[in-house]
């Protein structure tokens, strides 16, 4: 496929970015509707969490679909899509927060030694944290190319604690949860693929070098 | 913010009751004449009782009698009552369950009455319907996911019921089944939970005059969504202690095996009771949030009735027998 030209990804780039606020301008339309149900702040955790989760995933088929479809210029549709993530997990933990615990320091803590599933959720927003810190181009120069990848693997981690946060919080029926935690199964063992290609690749490499070496010295 | 909070709601917006009620007789009277139109063509071809009339969804039940157990609290309203709950059978949400049960039929209708008892038999659910008064009980409502509301149901005390079925003396447990029927509620297709649904009582808590068997809402036939024709209603339990649409009630010598329990046996006990000091191994139980309201409620011990039912586990350790 040929790569669209900088006006037109620069427009995709406008939309995607809208519609990434599509659920929350949902959820506030709903709110100033009064439409939010018997449990407003319910639907608001539960919407924010799955959105949190729906972008962690699509973030990261970025580099896949980029590969498999020939289209590299989807690179630059991933930091908006992460700071997405990171947005609604923001959005997600502030719910906890204030409308859950009204700000209960005690409460918290304690909900974070013992429940297991809160503890999986704060370890996926913490991971998190440090990815949109790191987020700017001066932050990839900074730190150099292969830090920053390094760093920002930190995001197959983060998504794993989501999923885990989710099972651990149904009660029966993990269908929902199970859906997302195959998308990333898929996702991950798409870089355990190409990882271990490249390290084949890599050897095979090294041995037809040597090969050449010994020739040579014959 | 994002939250409307119920009192910033002007009273000129909320409905008067008259209207309200106006057009909740237009409903009825509409669902009455629907309900007679398919009901005389049911007649036509069949040679049915007529009760199928009486029993559609949204019917008013008529001579209601109050009854000083009710709660001088708010009742929570019926459209948030009929479009929040859990009602697995047909939905792991509980926003779902009122659209997915709206075609659920409820006559015919037979309870099954089995186990210890002099003589087993099998009821008509308009013959049981006739057994006692129906009451009007509004009672809290208190789910084990930390949310809570205050409900006007119509229902017969079990204790009617169980005097009906005349259990022999070795009879110590109640149990109860929910209909299964993977035709009508979706979830039963898939191992949601083993299904069909049972739930189980202690002979003494069967016997209190705080349980019974729910029939109507406000003062309406009992909607689907909510459990009809009857369902189990134990106040100062979590909420999945009241099994829907109950096909069976039998009588046993041992402890009855309860969904929940089996699913996860440290997470939901047999006795299930309200108890804001032990709390779900996932999350607290020390507050609720009522629906309808923004601030959470500190949740009562036995849910508020603990004057009443406290007695029925005197000597027991509650922490262990949760």
């Amino acid at each position: 496929m040929r790569a669209p030209g900088e006006k037109t990804i620069k427009a995709l780039k406008v939309g995607a970015f809208l519609l990434s606020l599509g659920p929350l301008a949902t959820l506030g339309w709903k709110a100033y509707q009064g439409n939010l149900g018997a449990n407003p702040i319910d639907v608001i955790t539960r919407s924010t969490g799955r959105w949190t989760l729906t972008f962690l995933l699509i973030t990261l088929s970025v580099t896949p679909v980029r590969k498999l479809a020939g289209m590299p210029w989807l690179i630059r549709f991933r930091r908006p899509l992460g700071l997405f993530a990171f947005f609604y997990g923001t959005l997600h933990l502030t719910t906890y927060v204030w409308l859950d615990k009204f700000f209960d320091v005690h409460e918290m803590l304690h909900d974070i030694l013992k429940r297991r599933f809160i503890t999986a959720g704060l370890t996926a927003f913490t991971l998190m944290l440090p990815l949109a810190l790191t987020s700017t181009t001066w932050s990839i120069r900074r730190l150099g190319g292969k830090r920053w990848s390094a760093l920002h693997r930190l995001i197959y981690f983060s998504a794993a604690a989501g999923v885990i946060h989710f099972i651990w919080l149904v009660k029966a029926d993990l269908r929902r949860p199970l859906t997302y935690g195959a998308v990333l199964a898929v996702l991950l063992a798409y870089r355990m693929v190409v990882w271990a290609v490249a390290k084949t690749k890599r050897v095979a490499d090294a041995r037809k070098q040597q090969g050449k070496l010994a020739a040579e010295v014959r | 913010m994002l939250i409307k909070k119920p009192n910033d709601i002007p009273s000129s917006e909320i409905t008067p009751k008259v209207s309200y009620i106006n057009r909740r007789q237009f409903l009825t009277g509409a669902a009455v004449t629907g309900a007679a139109l398919v009901g005389g063509l049911y007649l036509r071809n069949h040679d049915g009782d007529t009760s199928t009339v009486e029993a559609a969804a949204g019917a008013k039940l008529s001579g209601i009698v109050k009854s000083p157990l009710s709660t001088a609290e708010k009742p929570n309203s019926f459209k948030d009552i009929t479009n929040y709950n859990n009602y697995y059978e047909f939905s792991t949400d509980k926003y779902e369950p009122n659209g997915l049960a709206a075609g659920f039929r409820t006559r015919p209708w037979t309870v099954s009455f089995e186990g210890l008892l002099k003589k087993p038999f099998k009821m008509d659910i308009d013959s049981l319907l006739k057994l006692a008064p129906i009451e009007e009980r509004i009672y809290r409502h208190r789910c084990v996911e930390a949310w809570s509301m205050v409900i006007p149901w119509a229902g017969i005390p079990l204790s009617a019921i169980v005097k009906k079925a005349d259990p022999l003396p070795g009879a110590k447990f109640v149990a109860f089944e929910t209909v299964f029927a993977p035709d009508q509620m979706p979830n039963q297709k898939h191992d949601v939970l083993a299904w069909p649904y049972v739930e189980g009582l202690r002979m003494d808590e069967a016997m209190h005059p705080l349980a019974i068997l729910a029939v109507g809402l406000y003062d309406e036939v009992l909607p689907n969504v909510d459990g009809a024709p009857l369902r189990l209603v134990v106040p100062w339990k979590y909420g999945f202690k009241g099994a829907k649409a109950i096909v069976k009630i039998k009588f046993t010598d041992t402890m009855p095996p309860t969904t929940w329990n089996r699913m996860a046996s440290n997470e939901y006990g047999f006795y299930s009771n309200v108890n804001p000091t032990v709390d779900h191994p996932r999350w607290s139980q020390a507050k609720e949030r009522r629906i309808g309201e923004f601030a959470k409620r500190t949740t009562l011990m036995f849910n508020g009735y603990g004057d009443q039912v406290s007695g029925l586990y005197s000597g027991m350790d509650l922490k262990k027998n949760f």
